[in-house]
């Protein structure tokens, strides 16, 4: 008994110490001092931020969204058209797409949210389509057309610092992240996580028990969208530039590739499947043309030999085992 | 109302288009609840296929069979061929995937679409290409004051009849009761003897020659095509299997004709630039009012 109390300290102190080291190393990695790796790194952040707002969407509550990045256009939008036409600072702008998004999803999920599975996929798909034709057909001359809105500022604060280097928005991107999976690691170990996995693996016993699943369910698309317009502004200010075609099927459907490939409901893996997307093509470059049918094959296989993602979640059974441990039983 | 008429005769013909694609989405889905994402993309290989065959190789097939007999050979073994490489698509890519559950194949699914798209890119070039002139019929003739082009007429009679004939199949026939027994109930089906693998042989063979089969007329009836068109096509299709009830055979042909014809009259009395958002918000509005699609049936949640 005594061992294995023992065991799980050491556990959580290696885990600890794995997770220091890794803070070093992105801590040091502008270091290099390559501008092109520390650009990678940041879109490897967004690429993180966009997996773990999908995360809560798909990964805690199960619900099929192929439509994840319009939530992102909302925000970039929201950031470059006020910050151009009213000259907002960008992080003034950085709440207000986040509730832009966020109000978004609460408008359109609010009538379709009981829709279940293949449905809810499809009007998803349909809004993401909604959202891009409806900012490529330039409304009321506001989002440009297809050549979307230029000259968006660098977020700064009053006149005495300024981040516009890559240096700079790599340690901004890296910090939101941080913050994200600090505040998403307590999400789940809270009454509404757990009511979102819940609703995940039994909707109707979770009904049943009690959980009101609609608002549930709409609050996990708020949340997300929330982080997804959070991402659109730094994408912004960093590009400069937002266009539509930045917001297409294609890329929510990386997003998805992104939670299963790490793994549903797992923070780590999401992180790592967001490395897998953003650096694949990054180091497969001198494949030049053939680098995406390598990257389609890679996904054929990864999910051929790990169907669970790369990093899973043993959420569950790892807590099961605790307890069994607690109740004094040795033979687990 | 000449403007009309013309419109919904155009709608029908993407439509049959869309009903012709939607129907391989909706048997795949029907016996494996899986959601094909590389179907459009075997569409997109079809239409590249018959492009090989119609423009590259014309002066042997045209010339010796002449224009109908080019059109045919062209349908035909595009039909063929993607009858092989839809079986062997899910022999590598989602057989061994199934006994993992729905969301890991959705991801192979698309992994086999971003690799075709970019099979194809790689093979004939990220240009688009074009159907000659010369290898599609170009006659027509004038109902009143409507124009027909016998390209159009071609089309629909061959889509409805290809319809037809799967309806028929699915409906009235033994083989095909067993694949309605086998999109209720996989494992009772199979308890009942029927022979499973048979059926997704035959669902993923014949889902992607139909696909392929559109592909050729999609290129006779635009004459240019790209290799990214088949998320496009993919995408309407799939809305339309949605539309008229996924897993549903009748539900799909009457989603994708309805879809075209919206399309078209939207382009016409709304917007050309909005004919898509339209297309969706009625799509939603249909999913809000009647959550399973036009003609699928209400099924009580089972605990």
């Amino acid at each position: 008994m005594k061992e294995n109390t023992n065991l799980k300290h050491k556990n959580i102190f290696i885990k600890n110490w794995s997770i220091i080291i890794l803070i070093i190393l992105l801590l040091l990695f502008p270091l290099t001092g390559n501008n092109y790796f520390i650009d990678v790194a940041f879109f490897f952040g967004i690429y993180a931020l966009l997996g773990l707002s999908l995360n809560v969407v798909l990964g805690e509550v199960g619900l099929f969204d192929l439509g994840h990045m319009a939530f992102m256009a909302i925000g970039a939008y929201t950031t470059a058209i006020l910050n151009t036409n009213f000259g907002i600072p960008i992080i003034i702008l950085l709440p207000i797409s986040a509730l832009a998004a966020a109000g978004f999803a609460w408008l359109v999920c609010s009538p379709i949210i009981d829709l279940r599975g293949d449905y809810l996929c499809i009007v998803t798909i349909g809004m993401g389509e909604i959202v891009r034709l409806t900012l490529i057909n330039n409304p009321f001359g506001i989002t440009g057309g297809p050549n979307g809105v230029f000259g968006i500022d660098f977020p700064s604060l009053g006149s005495f610092f300024m981040i516009d280097s890559s240096t700079e928005f790599y340690f901004l991107i890296w910090i939101v992240v941080g913050l994200t999976i600090l505040a998403l690691i307590n999400l789940q170990h809270s009454r509404i996580g757990r009511a979102w996995n819940c609703i995940r693996e039994d909707e109707i016993a979770a009904e049943a028990t009690g959980i009101d699943v609609r608002r549930y369910k709409l609050l996990a698309f708020i949340l997300g969208a929330g982080l997804a317009g959070v991402a659109g502004n730094i994408y912004a200010s960093k590009l400069m530039i937002v266009s539509p075609e930045s917001f297409d099927f294609m890329e929510s459907c990386m997003l998805f590739c992104i939670v299963l490939i790490g793994g549903m409901g797992s923070i780590p893996g999401v992180l790592v499947g967001a490395a897998a997307i953003s650096l694949f093509p990054e180091v497969f470059r001198a494949f030049a043309q053939y680098r995406m049918l390598i990257f389609g094959s890679a996904m054929v296989i990864m999910m051929i030999f790990r169907p669970g993602g790369i990093w899973p979640r043993k959420r569950g059974a790892v807590e099961f085992k605790s307890l069994l441990l607690k109740a004094g039983r040795d033979d687990v | 109302m000449r403007v009309f008429l013309e419109q919904l005769l155009n709608g029908l013909t993407i439509g049959s288009f869309y009903a012709l694609i939607a129907l391989g989405y909706s048997m795949v889905y029907g016996v494996m609840k899986l959601i094909n994402f590389a179907h459009g993309d075997l569409f997109a290989l079809g239409s590249y296929l018959g492009f090989t065959i119609l423009v590259l190789g014309t002066a042997y097939i045209t010339s010796y069979l002449g224009l109908w007999g080019g059109m045919i050979a062209a349908m035909l073994i595009a039909a063929i061929c993607l009858a092989v490489v839809g079986t062997l698509v899910e022999r590598i890519a989602y057989r061994p995937i199934y006994p993992s559950g729905r969301l890991p194949a959705v991801v192979s699914a698309l992994g086999v679409s971003i690799f075709l798209q970019n099979a194809i890119m790689v093979v004939w070039g990220p240009r688009p290409q074009a159907y000659i002139a010369s290898v599609v019929p170009s006659a027509y003739i004038k109902m009143g004051e409507i124009r027909i082009t016998l390209l159009q007429i071609i089309i629909l009679v061959l889509s409805f009849l290809l319809m037809g004939i799967l309806y028929y199949i699915i409906q009235k026939t033994t083989f095909g009761a067993a694949i309605r027994a086998s999109a209720l109930d996989r494992d009772t089906a199979a308890l009942m003897g029927i022979n499973i693998n048979t059926i997704i042989f035959f669902i993923f063979a014949l889902g992607p020659a139909l696909g392929g089969t559109a592909g050729v007329m999609v290129g006779m009836y635009y004459r240019k095509i790209s290799f990214v068109m088949g998320w496009n096509y993919g995408l309407k299709a799939f809305t339309a299997t949605i539309l008229g009830g996924i897993g549903n055979i009748p539900g799909a042909m009457i989603g994708g004709l309805l879809l075209g014809i919206l399309e078209m009259l939207g382009s016409v009395y709304i917007s050309t630039a909005y004919k898509d958002v339209f297309v969706f918000i009625v799509l939603i509005l249909v999913l809000i009012f009647r959550p399973r699609g036009l003609l699928g049936e209400k099924i009580a949640e089972k605990v």
